[in-house]
């Protein structure tokens, strides 16, 4: 009898309005592309724009049974920094987690350095993907930004696997838009991380 | 087609596919998307012929249902929580006429407190209103149990309510096998209403029936939810023939054969349960689950039989009678007459309380050692509920006292 095959439980942190239930339903879309199993829920607040948001996906390779809500992450995504002020956001996430955090600014810079050294530093990045997101939509809308990143940081799913799930969920130009900023942001995390592991 | 998909869409286009000529529905979460998903394939075309009605509440659009299976048209609607309290009088209108409507329940709490998560209270609260329920264990189910219902209510001309857990099945993206138009077409025939209400040839129903035939009527009603026993299995059968997939019937069984715990039912809670049973089966402890697909009617003899070789039944509810306790529990407990077990009643999952599997394995070890009470609340805050009880008991107990400072 195989029990779920708990591959990768993933969260992620926004705030209502960024796209926060949408990045979880690519991440699953593309994990389907890949032939995989994949679960993506929101948080079932009253969300609202600007308030905090929390989404959720499971990759696995076997059936995803369970519906309980991801308690102990392996994967952090954060798409607004100013929430990393409050302590929810590391609840049951250790220290082998990867960590990716939508900010032009550094660990160091954003105050987090102790926190940082409590994880491994190549599962460990901070992109602009605002900024990225401004320059290919006009927008700082840096779901897609991120999922590039996301791609490049755990290798769990391919990036033409995110960018498929893009284009399926915004078909036209916009999906075009948001593949560019994802594949812009998975070249970056790729230079950030290569830089890491030849300090 | 497999398709990474929310469950709330695919739900929408599985009703869709099965050709609904009436649908008309108020909103309320978690229910919107499938009615949003239908009125949007209502007006781009996809879903023609058929009627989208907008009304002002529940109550208004099952009477609009009412109206439109009366008058031969295959009628479908979808509410929760509140919204299916608010239909309670016309609930017992459909089943009373023997008319097949097919609503979704996605199931959410009861308030007060106003509370929008999930759990069984909606539904259980209209177990005796003469409607057959069925519930979700999964998505896929979901779909699937949305073309059974057609099935079994117009074989049966009894209304039937499909339950899903609201957020936790209705907003979750999953792989789901969303049938093509001509699967459903091949299983589900088109309605042949039993009785149509039509002007050239006027009949009466629902007419006043006086004690000289209320209770023959209500006998009737009765019999024919005994038959669903026989009608749910049948359309099960079928339904697996077409799709080449088990999916509903009355019960399912999970490593109960030679388990000594069983642990019963309803809903998405089963695929935590499930993964508990088998990381406690890796431990060498004789674990299975029970799950009721068919709270009404109920399945006595099915349940009796499923559990004849346990020695204790552990019934996990996601609703609560206050005052009694268990609402399936009571349900098993008739079921197994005087069978020399044990049953336990763990109320779970209230108002959106998430069910984490070590939970779970914590209170299954529990009830393996006989340390579980008949009646148990799992996760409960015991010193937020007895700060408020020795409050309250200090007050003369009227009202509420947390964050007043008393």
């Amino acid at each position: 009898m195989e029990g779920t095959a708990r591959e990768l439980e993933v969260r992620v942190h926004g705030r209502g309005g960024q796209g926060v239930v949408t990045a979880a339903e690519l991440l699953s879309i593309a994990a389907f592309e890949e032939g995989r199993h994949a679960q993506a829920f929101p948080s079932f607040g009253s969300e609202r724009t600007g308030a905090p948001v929390v989404s959720f996906c499971r990759i696995a390779d076997a059936p995803i049974r369970t519906h309980e809500p991801i308690a102990e992450p392996d994967a952090l995504i954060v798409q607004d920094p100013t929430l990393l002020r409050g302590d929810d956001v590391f609840a049951g996430v250790g220290p082998d987690a990867y960590v990716l955090v939508n900010s032009g600014r550094g660990f160091e810079e954003l105050g987090l350095g102790e926190l940082a050294r409590g994880f491994r530093d190549e599962r460990l990045l901070a992109v602009p993907a605002s900024e990225i997101a401004r320059r290919h939509l006009g927008r700082p809308l840096p779901n897609a930004a991120l999922l590039g990143a996301f791609a490049a940081l755990t290798g769990a799913l391919r990036l033409d696997s995110i960018e498929a799930a893009i284009r399926e969920r915004f078909p036209g130009d916009g999906g075009e838009r948001n593949a560019a900023a994802a594949q812009e942001c998975f070249a970056l995390a790729q230079r950030r991380l290569s830089e890491v592991a030849h300090a | 087609m497999l398709r990474q998909v929310e469950g709330s869409a695919a739900v929408a286009e599985t009703v869709a596919r099965c050709r609904p000529e009436v649908v008309c529905a108020y909103p309320i979460s978690p229910q919107t998307h499938i009615v949003e998903g239908l009125s949007d394939l209502v007006r781009d075309g996809t879903l023609a012929p058929c009627e989208y009605v907008t009304v002002e509440s529940e109550f208004a659009a099952l009477s609009v249902c009412i109206g439109a299976s009366a008058a031969g048209a295959r009628a479908y609607t979808a509410t929760a929580s509140q919204g299916l309290l608010f239909m309670a009088e016309a609930l017992y209108n459909a089943s009373g006429l023997g008319l097949p409507i097919v609503m979704t329940v996605t199931n959410r709490a009861i308030g007060a407190p106003i509370n929008i998560w999930n759990d069984h209270s909606d539904a259980m609260s209209q177990r005796d209103c003469g409607w057959v329920q069925l519930y979700a264990a999964d998505n896929q189910e979901a779909v699937d149990l949305h073309m059974q219902a057609f099935r079994i209510a117009e074989r049966l001309s009894l209304p039937v309510m499909v339950c899903m857990d609201g957020f936790v099945l209705t907003h979750a993206y999953e792989r789901i096998d969303v049938p093509s138009a001509e699967q459903v077409d091949a299983f589900l025939p088109p309605f042949e209403p039993r009785q149509v209400l039509d002007p050239a040839a006027p009949v009466t129903i629902g007419a006043l029936v006086g004690p000289e035939a209320f209770a023959e009527v209500r006998y009737l009603s009765h019999a024919r939810q005994m038959q669903a026993l026989e009608a749910i299995p049948d359309v099960a059968d079928e339904f697996a023939r077409v799709f080449d997939r088990p999916s509903g019937g009355l019960v399912h069984g999970y490593r109960a054969d030679d388990a000594e715990t069983v642990v019963v039912a309803l809903g998405s809670v089963l695929g935590t349960i499930e993964e508990a049973v088998d990381a406690m089966r890796e431990e060498g402890v004789r674990i299975g689950a029970l799950a009721v697909k068919s709270f009404r009617p109920f399945p006595a003899r099915t349940v009796r039989a499923a559990l004849r070789r346990a020695k204790r039944v552990v019934v996990l509810e996601r609703a609560l009678a206050p005052g009694a306790g268990g609402v399936l529990s009571s349900d098993v407990r008739v079921a197994l007459k005087e069978a020399p077990l044990d049953v336990h009643t763990v109320v779970a999952g209230l108002g959106g309380r998430p069910i984490g599997g070590e939970s779970l394995r914590r209170l299954f070890a529990d009830a393996g050692a006989g340390r579980l009470e008949p009646l148990t609340f799992l996760d409960l805050d015991r010193e937020r509920v007895e700060a408020e009880l020795g409050a309250t008991a200090l007050n003369g107990g009227s009202g509420t006292t947390v964050g007043s400072g008393a």
